[in-house]
């Protein structure tokens, strides 16, 4: 990519748009989507974009269609993107476990609307967090971040380009309606600031390279097509060479391989932004766009004197366990508001294992919470 | 949480290589085919094989550089033909070849990409993808084996199941009428169709070798046989019993309208190549209507900010 | 019918011969190749392979093969090719297998 097409300097665009200029950013050369409100305008700002940095942007019949195409593009050679809400990232799931088992990178931005079923189009809701980890049948590591702006929608695409080149597998960016069509000040730097990886592609001789080595903690580089390795790409079971072999014993070290190089690379992975925690009694767990009220209702709370914490997941999966059974064992209560009837919130109660309270505040979707409602609800705790 | 795996051995790359050297090699196509996949699963008197060998024979005849070629198939008996060939083979989720090879032949124009799959694959969950990369014209070369039924499951009523045909799921005969291959992808505006049967191997290495030279969305049905799914139930006999009966029923009509290629159950059907025409592919109309403009957009902003 | 002598031009030409190879163990005795065989070279022979089914064997007349390669095209299992032997002369004995064939003459032909 030339150094014109990325647009530095400051900008006042929404959350979406801010989507599709990490991907640029990151080099991504096509983009398959269907139009979905609250996602059509990161598709639109791609069918712009694309062009003019020499991508291709297609517009599929539905969104099993788009989620298979960017799979063979990553194959093709290209980084390669997706955009949906809702009900797309349903239709996608079972692409998404392709994208799982054959070890193909590629990132899928959900900008999270109320459900189920078509549900709040035009409004927010943050419901599909646990279909993200579990949504695809089967077993398979998971990483997802969730942007609370829209220069966070720009960092993070280009990190989740970045965790999916490095693990080799689909990377979603689960943003909500909330922040996809918030507009703000986006800044986007110069190239030398940016951190962008490029894909890692297979240089060893061919007798030697295995495409699906399962021995280290990390997936060997990738062998894109044309590059006359010969790889035969799955999704039944694989051994390390690709070749489908259906036994218990290839299964077990498949799918370990791929739940394994998630869980245990998970501390490297897990970025958490915190307030206060150091003294505090009462923790508010957010992501998102309520990350934002809460750092609000914490700010306040801190300014009057009380010891709040706020832990800000910046990737929800993998969640990060440890920080919060640490803080289980000294805080009182974890308060978790979320815009679903629970799914964090089990996380966080699972993690805390009983030494903290758990409080959900939910909203089926529609709306956020209020500064006011969270600090009441700490005041209670305190 | 403790976890508690049962212990497993390491993959054996020496243990695989050496089962592989065994009987590899003494086919001259062998070449073209994964060390240590043949036997493959498919069964006595399947057509498949046939529809595969031709295929490899149209490669050699092109001299495409295996390299440049890539197969992707769907799920299936035919789905599983990507893991037989050696090229860059792409086995994916049931129906979803088409979109899958879109996006790869777009990504990387270079490579001559090949979609193999079967009809209840390209037809029944995958036939919305099929009608679309026909009409946006992507460069792929689509062959689809026609077997008349879900074979991989045990012979279940597919959309080309003719009406009448007895399968598994239809004990008592179909009630539906099945698709006319040709004449749908023709409709949905594929620039070269034609169909023939295993019993046609010879026109069968022709016409893929021309859709292999085309540029363009290309689609060749393979009649096949299937003793066991579809042979059996409906009394066609064995493989061989099948080819017979492709050979006396199949009528030769380079050019035919392909509207006449409906099958009827045990009737005359015609085979032939329907149709081969040109018209700018996917990539070609997305350079000049989108490209292009956007770059002499580009330039008149450049020059404006130059002044 | 019959002809009276050798085409004018028959030098020009030759029929070539092949061999036909089978490997044996990847049969799975579909019969199309000795269904199919234009020149009736095949058939099925008595003994089992290690699957359990008879593969194809050469008959008498094996010399008949022209290596046309059909056999190899047809067969489901890359088990059968055939190889060029050598190009033969065109004889008068060529012309009369050829005119005996197209009388029909020869029960290999007529069966069909």
């Amino acid at each position: 990519m030339a150094d014109r097409d990325l647009l530095v300097g400051e900008h006042f665009i929404h959350g979406d748009a801010a989507c599709a200029e990490g991907a640029i950013a990151s080099g991504c050369l096509f983009f398959a989507g269907y139009p979905i409100t609250p996602a059509t305008e990161v598709a639109e700002r791609m069918a712009r974009r694309l062009p003019e940095v020499g991508g291709v942007y297609i517009q599929m019949e539905d969104e099993i269609a788009s989620m298979a195409a960017i799979l063979g593009a990553s194959w093709g050679g290209a980084k390669s993107m997706t955009a949906t809400s809702g009900p797309g990232f349903s239709l996608m799931m079972e692409n998404i476990g392709l994208g799982m088992m054959t070890e193909t990178p590629c990132v899928v931005v959900n900008i999270q609307r109320g459900g189920p079923s078509t549900g709040l189009p035009t409004l927010v809701g943050q419901a599909d967090v646990m279909q993200a980890r579990w949504g695809s049948h089967g077993d398979y590591g998971c990483i997802a971040l969730a942007p609370a702006s829209p220069q966070e929608c720009f960092d993070l695409t280009i990190k989740a380009f970045n965790l999916s080149e490095t693990y080799r597998q689909p990377v979603f960016v689960l943003a909500d309606e909330v922040v996809g069509h918030m507009t703000e000040k986006v800044i986007i730097p110069k190239r030398e600031k940016l951190h962008i990886l490029a894909r890692s592609l297979a240089k060893a001789p061919k007798q030697d390279y295995l495409p699906f080595d399962s021995s280290g903690l990390l997936p060997p580089p990738m062998a894109i097509a044309g590059q006359g390795y010969h790889v035969h790409v799955t999704g039944l079971t694989h051994d390390e060479r690709g070749y489908p072999v259906i036994t218990a014993e290839v299964q077990e070290r498949n799918v370990r391989h791929i739940v394994d190089k998630v869980r245990k690379n998970a501390q490297r992975i897990i970025e958490v932004d915190t307030v206060g925690l150091e003294d505090a009694e009462v923790v508010v767990v957010a992501y998102g766009c309520t990350s934002r009220v809460a750092r609000q209702a914490v700010e306040n709370l801190r300014q009057k004197g009380f010891k709040v914490g706020l832990v800000k997941l910046i990737t929800i999966w993998p969640f990060p366990s440890n920080l919060i059974r640490d803080l289980s064992k000294r805080v009182k209560a974890f308060i978790v508001p979320e815009i679903n009837y629970g799914q964090i919130a089990y996380e966080v109660e699972r993690t805390a294992q009983g030494d903290a309270e758990v409080l959900l505040m939910a909203l089926m979707g529609g709306s956020i919470h209020t500064p006011s409602e969270i600090e009441e609800a700490v005041g209670e705790y305190l | 949480m403790k976890v508690r795996l049962r212990d497993i051995s390491q993959f054996d790359k020496e243990a695989a290589e050496t089962a592989i050297q065994k009987d590899h090699g003494l086919h001259p196509d062998d070449r073209f085919l994964k060390p240590g996949r043949i036997p493959h699963i498919w069964c006595p008197g399947c057509g498949l094989g046939v529809v595969l060998t031709t295929f490899i024979e149209a490669v050699r005849r092109n001299q495409i550089p295996i390299d440049k070629c890539v197969v992707v198939s769907g799920i299936g008996c035919t789905g599983r033909v990507a893991g037989y060939l050696d090229m860059d083979t792409y086995h994916t989720t049931h129906g979803r070849a088409i979109p899958f090879a879109t996006g790869l032949a777009l990504a990387n124009p270079e490579m001559s990409v090949t979609v193999f799959s079967g009809d209840g694959d390209l037809f029944a969950i995958g036939g919305n993808h099929l009608i679309h990369a026909a009409r946006r014209n992507v460069n792929l070369k689509v062959i689809c084996v026609n077997n008349f039924n879900f074979g991989m499951t045990g012979g279940q009523v597919a959309p080309t199941t003719p009406l009448e045909a007895r399968t598994s799921t239809t004990p008592t005969g179909n009630a539906e009428p099945g698709f006319n291959l040709p004449y749908l992808a023709h409709a949905a505006g594929a620039i070269y169709v034609a169909r023939w049967t295993t019993f046609h191997p010879r026109q069968l290495v022709h016409s893929i070798s021309q859709a292999l030279n085309k540029k363009g969305f290309t689609f060749v049905e393979a009649i096949a046989p299937c003793p066991t799914g579809y042979g059996r139930p409906n009394k066609l006999g064995s493989g061989l019993e099948e080819m017979r009966f492709y050979r006396d029923m199949s009528e030769i009509r380079n050019g035919a309208d392909p509207k006449l290629a409906e099958i009827k159950l045990r009737q005359r059907f015609i085979v032939g190549t329907f149709l081969d025409s040109e018209r700018p592919d996917f990539l070609e109309n997305y350079d000049k209507n989108v490209v292009s403009r956007v770059k002499s957009k580009q330039k008149v902003k450049e020059k404006g900010k130059a002044a | 019918m019959k002809f009276w002598r050798l085409p004018l031009d028959a030098e020009a030409h030759s029929i070539p011969q092949g061999m036909v190879h089978i490997i044996e163990s990847r049969c799975k005795g579909c019969g199309f190749c000795i269904e199919f065989c234009p020149n009736g070279c095949l058939k099925q022979s008595k003994r089992f392979n290690v699957k359990g089914y008879h593969p194809p064997e050469l008959i008498f007349q094996a010399e008949d093969c022209v290596e046309c390669g059909l056999c190899s095209l047809i067969c489901p299992e890359f088990a059968i090719f055939t190889e060029l032997k050598e190009a033969k002369k065109i004889t008068e004995n060529d012309i009369e297998k050829v005119t005996t064939r197209y009388s029909r003459k020869d029960k290999r032909y007529t069966k069909r």
